[in-house]
């Protein structure tokens, strides 16, 4: 579908000549999911349905306790203090923000009265401006009532560097305005198309004013209100035992009718994943546990205990594969793989189009990762919007064998090819981690049958994945020919993500290997996409960038995709929960509830 | 007295001596944690939502950057007007989360102490009374398995019978339950048998083979031989005669291990996710959180002091031929 043809059709809906399902069954027909579809409507200005409700309960609480078990409990619940997911899953249960994701990377409002959009005016036409309407009548769990004065108390807190927030980065370059109590703006310096970053989401809860704006700044480690948070949710607060146990009560006050359903919340911490597993699923202790990364095999026979089931949740996070393009092997002025030079053998395409053909990422699925880890090629590949169809998954030894024998890479008397005294002799590192070194032994076995010899190199994970300067065997350092891990995709709008492939983000001694662009390409190409997307209002054009750049990388062989890391987590068979790949797993917790 | 003024003058000098010898474990322990590698704000260091100005702006406030000698005097000052230093992580004061965990470790790492000693001294004298018979040779079977065997796998065994097969007791220790009365007790002991049998055993088959071999020495002493011969029964010979003074150096044994009670039991706590001491050892270790490993570590440290100096004064109160000079 060209992209006149799909403006013509979103012209209809709005002129009301086409219904919303029938542009939805258009688009499905042409290959775009109802997610996508929708999602472009709505950046176009036509409102989104709220997708339908799922919530039964006709009355608030009843439920008896709701038990959650996150292996790693919470240690502290001031979510602007929060730095993993269990922190901030743990200050959900209390806290919420303006508006939330919703599995498929659509917003949800929780304190917003409304998403803003064109149409309603939230939305400017110069990318400038959002103007968030609040909802009335919210309450904080003391009874003080929750207006514009909170919300832009959170952005002068969070802004502050001395008040040390985590959440900085989503509230320093925007200004935030209260247009009357129950209106703010924000407003940016420059066109923002993605515009959803401070109030939403993970880095989004609001804290409340009047317990907090003694505590700005450098005394912000002195609220006793960091410890015994007082928000809007579901929930309100109980105990709080740091990395053990947090507790709440239903809140009687809630701002959405019959919610929440449960009379108590507890979220458990400690022990590990396996064991966190089987107490949802073969023992019933637990209604929902939490980030349970464990083989499959292991989750399917603890499953079959009747009582419960793994929930899969896609996000964005991909285990890929990354070629250098530069030497490691040579020193220039004090570093390795510096961006003056090319990777002797790897800078041929022919040699990384053969090794793109090595890689099995069907077997990889099949017999290590299984419902963990759907095959993939895509670097980009959610939420759905953002995921290119242009890169098959190719595996074809014969076709690598091919390949490198027309570009005249021999094989010698040790079945290794090579060509002008080069050798075609790989380092292929990651971290070590079970699931990791099997897919390493894959691709080793498959590379010698096309006369490749990888040489496998296994880091410990604390070493492999820290910021340590001084030792060469950091993912970021990538002192390797091959190397491998996760990368994880925080938003659903790939603008983090896709800094990986600029070329100003190439991680060098100069900014201490923090760059963002671990291969070092360099690609005018790629750097010309990435900044349109930076200034491109319209929503479909943006993705279609994104979707290029995706396919740049891909068709360029600087990185493949091998699985797709879904968050998996295991509830018990009675309980209804929505998680969202692209928010907390607590984010949707007032909804939750259980089949009587 | 003459011997009590002589004890009063030893436990002084003890108590002075341990002055130095705590300050030299402080500095220890706080060097070695100050050279370790990691940094409690390593995190944010690849997680690019967060600026490096946070990263600098936290170790500024936390004091990382003063340097070694300086932290450690901030850190002895503070100890000595009762401050045990603030959490990295969980921004709360380490006595208070170390409060917050020693309730739970007391009862369940004191409940398994009392359980290795209740099975120890009976299982121990008997065995020792009738040595190389089948009770003995059973016993000592026993008691090998049982510290052969490593917590970490009694605890599963353990998991899998009693919590999957059979269904009757939880595997997850909650410290806070919502029963109230008799239903709040019996929750409580439910969830605490299982880590309690498995510590417990584990301490008290190694305790076993210590209470037999004590016992063998004492029982073949000529005094014994004399009350035998007095024509006092064997039962009163044992209980009033041996026994006695055959547990002498077991109350010292168990004395010295009553620090133990305080820094909980690493393993079997992360099993049955009791939130113990160790656990939170355990966590702060793994998040670089050096207060807190900084504080449970020197009351352990205190703790093993105090208990030697304990152990020394009943060693010389239960046997008078031990002079304190």
């Amino acid at each position: 579908m060209k992209e006149r043809e799909l403006r013509g059709l979103i012209g209809k809906v709005k002129a009301g000549k086409l219904s919303r399902r029938g542009f939805v069954q258009a688009m499905m027909a042409v290959g775009i999911g109802a997610p996508a579809a929708s999602q472009i409507l709505l950046s176009s200005g036509v409102a989104m349905a709220q997708s339908p409700s799922t919530y039964k309960p006709t009355k608030r609480g009843g439920g008896g306790p709701l038990k959650l078990l996150w292996w790693q409990g919470p240690t502290l619940l001031n979510p602007h203090f929060a730095v993993g997911t269990k922190d901030q899953d743990g200050s959900r249960l209390f806290y919420e923000p303006l508006a939330a994701w919703d599995p498929d990377g659509n917003l949800k409002p929780k304190l917003a009265a409304e998403i803003p959009t064109k149409e309603n005016g939230g939305l400017s036409a110069d990318g400038l401006t959002v103007t968030w309407k609040l909802k009335q009548g919210v309450t904080w769990h003391d009874g003080k009532p929750f207006t514009a004065d909170d919300v832009v108390f959170n952005w002068e807190y969070a802004k502050d560097p001395a008040t040390a927030a985590y959440t900085i980065a989503s509230y320093q370059d925007v200004m935030v305005e209260k247009v009357d109590p129950y209106t703010v703006t924000v407003k940016f310096k420059k066109p923002t198309p993605f515009w959803a970053d401070a109030f939403v989401g993970t880095r989004g809860m609001l804290i409340p004013k009047h317990l907090f704006a003694d505590y700005i700044g450098a005394k912000s480690r002195d609220a006793p209100t960091n410890l015994k948070p007082v928000g809007t949710g579901p929930y309100m607060f109980k105990d709080f035992k740091p990395g053990d146990l947090v507790t709440g009560v239903m809140n009687p006050n809630y701002h959405q009718a019959n919610k929440p359903f449960f009379d108590t919340v507890e979220m458990k911490g400690g022990g590990d994943a396996v064991s966190a597993a089987r107490a949802v699923l073969q023992t019933g202790e637990f209604d929902f546990a939490w980030n349970l990364q464990v083989e499959d095999e292991i989750l399917q026979r603890l499953e079959k205990g009747g009582k419960g089931s793994v929930s899969i949740t896609p996000g964005g996070n991909i285990e890929f594969l990354l070629m250098n393009t530069t030497d490691p092997w040579t020193e220039v002025d004090g570093e390795r793989a510096s961006l003056k030079t090319k990777h002797p053998t790897l800078s041929d395409p022919e040699v990384r189009k053969a090794v793109a053909l090595l890689v099995d990422n069907k077997s990889i699925q099949d017999h290590i990762y299984g419902r963990t880890g759907p095959a993939t090629r895509n670097f980009l590949y959610g939420p759905a919007r953002f995921d290119s169809k242009n890169n098959p998954i190719e595996f074809n030894v014969d076709k690598a064998n091919d390949i490198l024998e027309k570009a005249g890479w021999k094989k010698g008397a040790d079945g290794i090819r090579a060509k002008d005294g080069k050798k075609l002799k790989f380092v292929y590192q990651t971290s070590i981690n079970q699931p990791r070194q099997k897919t390493q032994a894959i691709i080793k076995q498959a590379a010698q049958k096309a006369g490749i010899d990888i040489e496998l190199k296994s880091v410990t994970a604390s070493v492999f994945f820290s910021s340590d300067v001084a030792n060469p065997d950091t993912y970021t350092k990538f002192y390797t020919d091959l190397e491998m891990y996760t990368t994880t995709m925080g938003q659903p709008d790939p603008g983090t993500h896709m800094l990986q492939f600029v070329s100003w983000e190439a991680a060098t001694k100069d900014n201490k290997w923090q760059g963002r662009n671990i291969t070092r390409w360099q690609s005018p190409e790629a750097d010309k996409l990435y900044r349109e997307t930076e200034v491109e209002l319209d929503p479909v054009k943006r993705a279609a960038s994104f979707i290029k750049m995706n396919d740049l990388a891909i068709q360029n062989q600087i990185v493949m995709g091998i699985v797709q890391r879904p968050t998996v987590s295991a509830k018990a068979a009675k309980l209804n929960c929505n998680i969202s790949g692209w928010d907390n797993n607590t984010s949707d917790l007032s909804d939750w509830f259980k089949d009587a | 007295m003459q011997v009590h003024r002589v004890s009063r003058q030893y436990v002084i000098r003890k108590l002075l001596i341990m002055i130095p010898s705590l300050l030299g474990i402080s500095v220890v322990l706080f060097s070695l944690l100050a050279l370790a590698p990691g940094d409690p704000f390593d995190e944010l260091a690849t997680n690019p939502a967060v600026p490096p100005e946070v990263r600098a702006a936290l170790r500024a406030k936390f004091g990382l950057d003063d340097p070694v000698w300086m932290r450690y005097w901030h850190w002895l000052i503070a100890l000595l007007q009762g401050d045990w230093g603030f959490s990295f992580v969980s921004r709360m004061d380490v006595s208070t989360l170390i409060m917050q965990r020693l309730p739970v470790t007391l009862i369940v790492i004191g409940a398994s102490q009392i359980l290795a000693i209740a099975i120890a001294i009976p299982v121990g004298v008997l065995a020792a009374t009738r040595p190389y018979s089948l009770f003995d040779q059973v016993a000592n079977t026993f008691a090998f398995i049982g510290f052969s065997l490593p917590t970490f796998f009694t605890g599963l065994v353990l998991i899998l019978v009693f919590s999957i097969q059979l269904d009757w007791l939880p595997f997850v220790y909650r410290a806070d339950i919502a029963a109230t009365g008799w239903a709040f007790y019996w929750e409580h002991i439910k969830q605490s048998i299982m880590p309690v049998t498995v510590l417990g055993l584990f301490q008290g088959a190694a305790l076993v083979r210590f209470v037999r071999s004590s016992v063998l020495d004492v029982i073949r002493l000529d005094y014994v031989t004399t009350a035998r011969s007095k024509g006092i029964g064997e039962r009163k010979v044992i209980t009033r005669h041996v026994v006695r003074t055959a547990l002498i150096p077991v109350v010292t044994l168990v004395a010295l291990q009553m620090p133990i009670v305080f820094s909980g039991a690493i393993v079997t706590e992360q099993i049955f996710r009791v939130p113990g001491i160790g656990s939170l050892l355990i966590s702060s270790m793994l998040a670089n959180d050096t207060p807190v490993v900084m504080g449970v570590t020197f009351v352990s440290a205190c703790l093993v002091v105090i208990f030697n100096l304990i152990a020394d004064i009943l060693y010389g109160w239960l046997d008078p031929r031990i002079a304190f000079r």
